[in-house]
């Protein structure tokens, strides 16, 4: 039973996940309600979509802290353009927010790949330019429900289930779980199923050897981080769908909430290691932590106190696990 | 022919390359603006703006010349700040004249708790990158969060507001008609500057950056001196915590957030290489002081603050292009 083994980090996270889902049922009972779970499975989405891309440029060997940034470019941007153009539709919107940023991550795979210059530095220098000049060119007013385009809302509000709860209300469980869970199947088909995503780990195991065995890696980079800005930029746009409105400061501080998660699902920053099964795990726990403060009657200013020590005791984690000689 | 005029002044190529940066953005605010940028108050206020960002700056090449990075130095800032701010709301009350007219022995209490905390946030950064081998990425990112919360937690939010005169002056006070701010700057990038060039741990740190493994071998003690390396970012992260607070009369969790991306710009921009075993303080100061006269061109010339932000970002990966550019295999 290679899959229950404790070797496997998934394993791990698992039980340690189990582990804390009754720790906080029992100081809380709530956190077993319907309702509650379905809120924790819809919190899980836009975190889960923007760790899915992150997991990808991390197994590569690189790091991204931009996709906030480009998330909000793209779901400011696509929204401004449909009100601009009166222009309907789901599909159309999606996929010009995905293009958005496809094309920005785009950037960052040159700036890594042929300038090499370290991706942080690189992440970093894009996130400011693309959020300063989206608030400093485009806009800084937040576009409310009143003239968000309905289509959106419609399908942002899509649920699987209904319940009826107390008071008359109504909740469910949303529908954008699938749209998650299918883009986790296809990011996991192209890394374990395709060349390009066996390539991807090769990278980041041995960028040399990958080298040597026919792999191109400038191909592979501007794929990952390609496809990191294009599961940002669609991430956007349903984060702006789901709450009803489009605030183009949104997003602040994610990225460490989104890598936290990848880490914790077992990533290794150095490469080669990490899978989409740990990081849905990883999203599913740290979500559920922060989201489960106020239910252990916990004062949510300890919340960045609870993510940051979530990244350290990962990464110490990680880093013990894999332990290299001398340096 | 400008081999001379470097030899004499003993700069290297990118140094005098920085020097020119600066002198051109000094001539092009000059003509842009030049009824405001030249008046006297914009050059001064430069002087007591510059040097928390300075600093900082220092701290990341420092990280930096040994392949890593702090991205907690603004946690650390804010929390020293907070501390201090907390110890004197304690001993001399929130407001009024038992505050401000505080006697030189609390307020160096307090200056003392600040870098105290600076030294042992980054010990716990260098414990966590030296001993249990975590990127410094990951653990610095992951303990900025952990520091910025503790002073989220100790405040509640709200910034603490109302320091010590003898606080407010390590910001705001001249001596001799200069920027206090600005002479704590140039005595601890002196001081670094000193460190890094002619003792055995700056030679080391130097050696580890561009080769960690080889320092290894040569019997350098690279776990101590990554540690050392961590402390000295987190004391100088702190010294910025006092200058901050001391310059606004505030500390809060979450002042100078955009300082983060200014620092990595300011180092990367300085000639440091984030990849290690690169990097000078004078690199540093010129390429802070490029920067500082840029901003304040654009601040006159009415941009907003997102549009300088993002020139920052704009320029540092000009700089980076710029890099790539010279450096390229011929």
């Amino acid at each position: 039973m290679s899959f229950l083994s404790l070797r496997r980090s998934e394993t791990v996270i698992a039980l340690v996940l189990i582990a804390a889902m009754v720790l906080i049922g029992l100081i809380n009972p709530a956190f077993w309600s319907l309702s509650n779970l379905f809120s924790l499975a819809r919190s899980n989405v836009i975190v889960g979509l923007m760790a899915l891309g992150v997991l990808m440029v991390m197994i590569s060997g690189g790091i991204d802290v931009s996709f906030p940034a480009f998330a909000v470019a793209a779901m400011y941007l696509t929204i401004r353009a449909m009100l601009a153009w009166d222009w309907h539709g789901v599909i159309g919107p999606f996929a010009l927010a995905t293009a958005i940023g496809f094309a920005l991550g785009l950037v960052n795979a040159f700036f890594v790949s042929r300038l090499r210059m370290i991706p942080l530095i690189v992440t970093l220098g894009t996130a400011a330019a693309v959020r300063g000049g989206l608030l400093g060119l485009v806009g800084t007013s937040q576009i409310n429900i009143d003239r968000m385009p309905q289509a959106l809302i419609d399908f942002g509000n899509t649920t699987l289930i209904t319940r009826a709860g107390p008071g008359g209300t109504h909740f469910g469980l949303s529908a954008m779980i699938v749209v998650y869970l299918l883009a986790a199947l296809l990011v996991h088909f192209f890394l374990t199923h395709t060349l390009l995503g066996r390539g991807v780990y090769a990278l980041g195991s041995a960028a040399e050897a990958a080298r040597r065995v026919g792999f191109n890696p400038t191909v592979i980079v501007f794929a990952v981080y390609g496809l990191a800005g294009a599961l940002a930029g669609f991430a956007g746009l349903l984060h702006g769908s789901m709450i009803w409105l489009a605030n183009p400061r949104d997003f602040v501080g994610v990225e460490l909430d989104v890598i936290a998660a990848v880490v914790l699902g077992g990533a290794s920053i150095f490469g080669g290691r990490g899978s989409v099964l740990g990081t849905l795990l990883g999203v599913f726990m740290l979500v559920m932590v922060s989201n489960s403060l106020i239910l252990m009657h916990i004062a949510t200013t300890w919340q960045r106190i609870v993510v940051g020590g979530i990244i350290i005791i990962a990464t110490t984690a990680t880093a013990l696990r894999d332990r290299r000689q001398i340096v | 022919m400008l081999k001379p005029i470097r030899r004499a002044l003993a700069l290297d190529a990118n140094l005098l390359q920085l020097v020119v940066l600066a002198l051109f953005v000094f001539a092009l605010m000059t003509a842009l603006v030049p009824d405001k940028f030249l008046r006297p108050y914009n050059l001064i206020s430069i002087t007591y703006i510059a040097p928390e960002l300075g600093l900082l700056s220092i701290a990341m090449m420092v990280a930096m010349l040994t392949g890593g990075i702090d991205l907690s130095v603004i946690g650390i800032a804010n929390l020293g700040g907070i501390l201090a701010g907390l110890f004197f709301h304690a001993y001399g009350g929130a407001h009024g004249a038992g505050l401000a007219a505080m006697g030189a022995l609390p307020v160096g209490a307090g200056i003392a708790i600040a870098v105290a905390t600076g030294l042992i946030a980054g010990a716990a950064n260098g414990l966590l990158i030296a001993r249990l081998r975590v990127t410094p990425i990951l653990a610095t990112l992951g303990s900025g969060q952990v520091f910025t919360g503790i002073a989220l937690v100790l405040t509640g939010g709200p910034a603490i507001v109302g320091f010590p005169d003898g606080w407010t002056m390590i910001g705001n006070g001249a001596i001799a008609g200069i920027a206090v701010p600005l002479l704590v700057l140039l005595a601890l990038a002196g001081a670094v500057a000193l460190l890094l060039g002619r003792t055995s741990f700056g030679i080391s740190l130097i050696l580890i950056g561009t080769n960690p493994k080889a320092a290894v071998f040569a019997g350098l003690k690279t776990r101590r001196a990554l540690l050392l390396t961590y402390v000295l970012t987190g004391g100088l992260a702190s010294v910025a915590g006092i200058i901050l607070s001391g310059r606004t009369n505030a500390a809060k969790s979450d002042y100078g957030i955009s300082y983060l991306l200014q620092a990595v710009l300011i180092a990367v921009l300085g000639g440091t290489d984030p990849a290690g075993g690169r990097g000078s303080v004078a690199g540093v100061i010129v390429a802070l002081l490029a920067l500082m006269l840029l901003a304040s061109g654009m601040q006159l010339m009415r941009f907003s603050n997102f549009l300088v932000d993002a020139v920052w970002g704009v320029f540092l990966l000009a700089s980076i292009a710029l890099n790539a550019w010279r450096t390229r295999p011929r």
